[in-house]
């Protein structure tokens, strides 16, 4: 090695060593539902859960790749049915008991109780028959399942290991020390963490961390400028342009996030509508030519100020391996849609489109209310379909009756939505592209598929699921993107950034488009002004 | 005082003319998007600036100043006309019909209307044209929002039922229509009066606030009320103090009405 890299060897170690001490600062929006991290359901309890509990395997945010945690190695086998874990050793709770496998399998047990109802647990329920959880040994661990899930062993990542013996012990990076209701929490760093940075110190880097409850994002922000808290995730765009405008170092654009905006029509055969517009809906030519009247480009520039691209399927680039390269967003090109058009059948009469039968093509989009972006999108959508002849009549309604209408009534004509991923495998969209499917929107709850692409569909999508090659799975639900990309069931509009604002104090941060984006790797995170010192 | 209140009507009616008329004056139809202005300052071309969808500014705040100055007095005016009935009966009928009457007024108070506006707004048909949703947004307001006034007028009511021309004008057999509108309703109007001008900028913001709940006026549609929502973003009006112009219209508007209104002052 050259002598004079040896410096800079040096400089890059010290600059990914942290710095010891110090407390992180940020805001949840709600008080925790609950500290139980196995009935986890809502964003707070998750944040929690993610900076307390201990898991087998992490998902790299970064890499998306599968990394070692408490696991040291697995091995899925009998066709995806069962995962062996080989512990790691030496491992203590934060109140010092040690971690062995029986903890794992007293963790799955409990996952899987029925009595417990855990969200988390329904991840991993493949069919009728139990889990069965065996320790092998100390360190070494079997779980069966009653049939094969593809994916499974990235599905530990949502698993935080609980003790056999007590109750409040964590294997994470930190532990609560302190629950104020409705003010604040405060972590403060697991003794026995068992990850040591690379010189050898104890991780975490951080004393403590500090959650304040504020459901307000204005005071938030103000609270960030002042420098009273750290982070802050998703800031809207036009916030993120003006706080990049007075702190370019704080406004973070990590790049497409793998949420997804789009919208859809009511498909829905029984739906209270009259049977010439669901006629329209059900056209392939007529959603795609409102597709193609669409200009995705603006959406991206106008309503995200540049903080966000054209989307063209379900998933964001974002999501390195399931995103199907190939395929760009339908185009721009009013003259191919009015086109499209003509061919079945519509004619424009002065600026009004008509169908055949004479109607005028007016829909309406519901959306729900109070949503500034969405309402952006829909006035440019509305001016966008005016200029082919077709008038959109934007109908906000509140989150329930929006949920209503599109999930029991099917009393509305074409919805304006986003789609949040937090899962990067397509195996947590079974729900949405099954025919029989309570979430697949546009016709959801088949009892047989209404056409011969969504029976391809259900074909593919089971394709994916039943088999554990990666390229097979990959291959199987790209078919399902082509299909959804020439059919357009769902007309995706726009993948916005991941916008951020990072205080420059911190070192180490890395945000990234999967949850929690921020602060993923919280026990290399650091503070820049802290004495370094030696634990 | 007086060259106030001239300057006052002619500015209000400077400003009804120019909603009225905001077809002509509008520098382009406040529906149009100007895609590749978006968000800029105030200019020769756009002399308020466009928004961020690149609308011009100053057309969108004449045609918001039409729904507003149209919408928002007609439904105080509906407002008053019922908090008139029923203040001015109950206090000076009073016994058992005042009670039964401003118990009613309280539980008006007391409903929940943000829900009854919600359900009225999920049973509307789907396809509803923006000026028949904001006609039925500010008549769902004048029905709901007569209540506090009626109690201001019932208060009024009441104090002069036991004046001394009441007691003579009924002890010259006067009836009771009569009492009421020739010697009770006179001496009331400064208080219906004040309620009736009070009343159009809280129907204003209302109209704003059901925005958000989207009940107000849907898009494309401006209002005065969807206008100053863009105030929430308080950063943005320090860079942009234009974004102020609706804001400041509104606040001349009603301080014009309340000099207007203060000639009728019966305490000076």
């Amino acid at each position: 090695m050259p002598v004079t890299r040896l410096p800079l060897l040096a400089l890059s170690a010290y600059l990914a060593w942290g710095q010891w001490g110090g407390e992180l600062r940020f805001c949840l929006r709600s008080d925790p539902k609950t500290f139980d991290p196995l009935a986890v359901a809502d964003d707070s309890s998750e944040t929690v859960r993610y900076l307390t509990g201990g898991v087998l395997v992490r998902v790299n945010r970064k890499t998306q790749q599968l990394e070692p945690e408490l696991a040291e190695s697995w091995k899925v086998a009998e066709g995806g049915r069962k995962i062996v874990f080989k512990l790691r050793e030496r491992v203590l709770y934060s109140e010092g008991t040690p971690f062995s496998a029986e903890d794992v399998a007293f963790t799955v047990r409990r996952m899987m109780d029925p009595a417990l109802h855990s969200p988390t647990g329904d991840s991993f329920r493949s069919g009728s028959g139990e889990v069965r959880a065996e320790t092998l040994g100390p360190h070494r661990v079997s779980i069966l399942f009653p049939s094969p899930i593809a994916g499974l062993e990235r599905l530990f990542d949502q698993v935080a290991i609980l003790s056999a013996v007590s109750p409040k012990a964590v294997l994470g990076p930190f532990v609560v020390a302190e629950h104020k209701a409705g003010s604040h929490l405060l972590l403060r760093r697991n003794p026995n963490y068992w990850k040591k940075d690379a010189s050898g110190r104890r991780l975490p880097y951080l004393d403590s961390v500090r959650l304040d409850i504020q459901q307000n994002r204005d005071l938030e922000q103000i609270r960030f400028r002042r420098g009273e808290i750290h982070l802050i995730d998703s800031l809207d765009p036009e916030t993120f342009d003006s706080l990049a405008a007075e702190a370019p170092a704080s406004a973070i654009d990590a790049g497409p996030s793998l949420d997804t905006e789009m919208m859809w029509f009511n498909q829905v055969r029984n739906a209270p509508l009259p049977e010439y517009k669901k006629a329209w809906f059900r056209s392939k030519a007529f959603r795609r030519a409102v597709s193609e009247s669409i200009n995705r480009d603006d959406i991206a520039r106008l309503v995200y100020r540049g903080h966000a691209r054209p989307a063209v399927g379900p998933f964001s680039p974002s999501n390195r391996f399931w995103f199907h390269a190939g395929l760009r967003p339908h185009g721009f090109d009013p003259a191919g849609a009015r086109r499209k058009l003509e061919q079945e059948g519509f004619r424009l009469d002065g600026a009004v489109l008509r169908d055949r039968e004479g109607h005028p093509v007016e829909f309406s989009l519901v959306t729900n209310s109070g949503n500034k972006t969405r309402a952006r999108i829909a006035s440019l959508l509305q001016q966008d379909l005016a200029k082919v002849g077709i008038r959109l009549n934007i109908v906000p309604l509140d989150f329930p009756s929006l949920i209503e209408r599109i999930n029991r009534t099917f009393h509305y004509e074409a919805c304006l939505l986003g789609l949040v991923n937090v899962d990067l495998d397509p195996n947590a969209q079974m729900n949405v592209w099954l025919s029989s499917a309570a979430n697949h929107q546009w016709n959801p709850n088949q009892p047989s598929p209404a056409t011969p692409w969504e029976a391809e569909i259900d074909r593919w999508m089971r394709a994916q699921a039943s088999t554990l090659d990666p390229k097979k799975r990959k291959a199987a639900f790209d078919r399902v993107q082509e299909i959804v990309w020439e059919e357009a069931p769902f007309l995706y509009l726009a993948n916005r950034n991941f916008l951020a604002a990072i205080s420059p104090a911190l070192r180490n941060t890395a945000p990234a488009a999967m949850r929690p984006q921020t602060f993923w790797n919280v026990e290399r995170i650091s503070f820049a002004n802290q004495i370094s010192g030696r634990r | 005082m007086q060259t106030l209140r001239y300057l006052a009507a002619a500015f209000l009616l400077m400003v009804f003319l120019a909603s009225v008329g905001a077809d002509f004056l509008s520098p382009a139809p406040y529906e149009r998007q100007f895609r590749d202005h978006p968000n800029e300052p105030p200019s020769r071309r756009f002399p308020l600036g466009t928004d961020e969808l690149g609308r011009d500014r100053l057309s969108r705040l004449l045609h918001g100043s039409r729904v507003s100055l149209l919408l928002a007095p007609a439904a105080a005016l509906l407002a008053v006309f019922l908090a008139a009935l029923v203040g001015l009966s109950a206090g000076f009928l009073g016994g058992w019909f005042e009670r039964a009457a401003m118990a009613c007024t309280d539980l008006f108070v007391s409903l929940p209307w943000l829900f009854l506006l919600l359900t009225v707004r999920a049973l509307l048909p789907l396809n509803v044209a923006p000026w028949t949703s904001v006609s039925i947004t500010f008549l769902l307001l004048g029905l709901l929002g007569w209540a506090s006034s009626a109690r201001v007028i019932r208060a009024g009511a009441a104090a002069v039922r036991g004046s001394d021309f009441a007691l003579q004008a009924r002890a010259a057999g006067c009836r009771t229509a009569r009492l009421m509108m020739v010697h009770l309703l006179p001496n009331l109007r400064p208080a219906i009066a004040a309620q009736f001008w009070i009343s159009i900028p809280v129907f204003i913001w209302s109209e704003a606030n059901l925005g958000m709940l989207g009940l107000g006026v849907t898009e494309p549609l401006p209002s005065w009320g969807n206008l100053l929502l863009e105030l929430a973003n308080y950063r943005a009006v320090f860079a942009a103090p234009w974004l102020l112009a609706p804001a400041v219209l509104l606040v001349l508007v009603s301080s014009g009405f309340h000099f207007i209104f203060s000639k009728e002052d019966p305490c000076r």
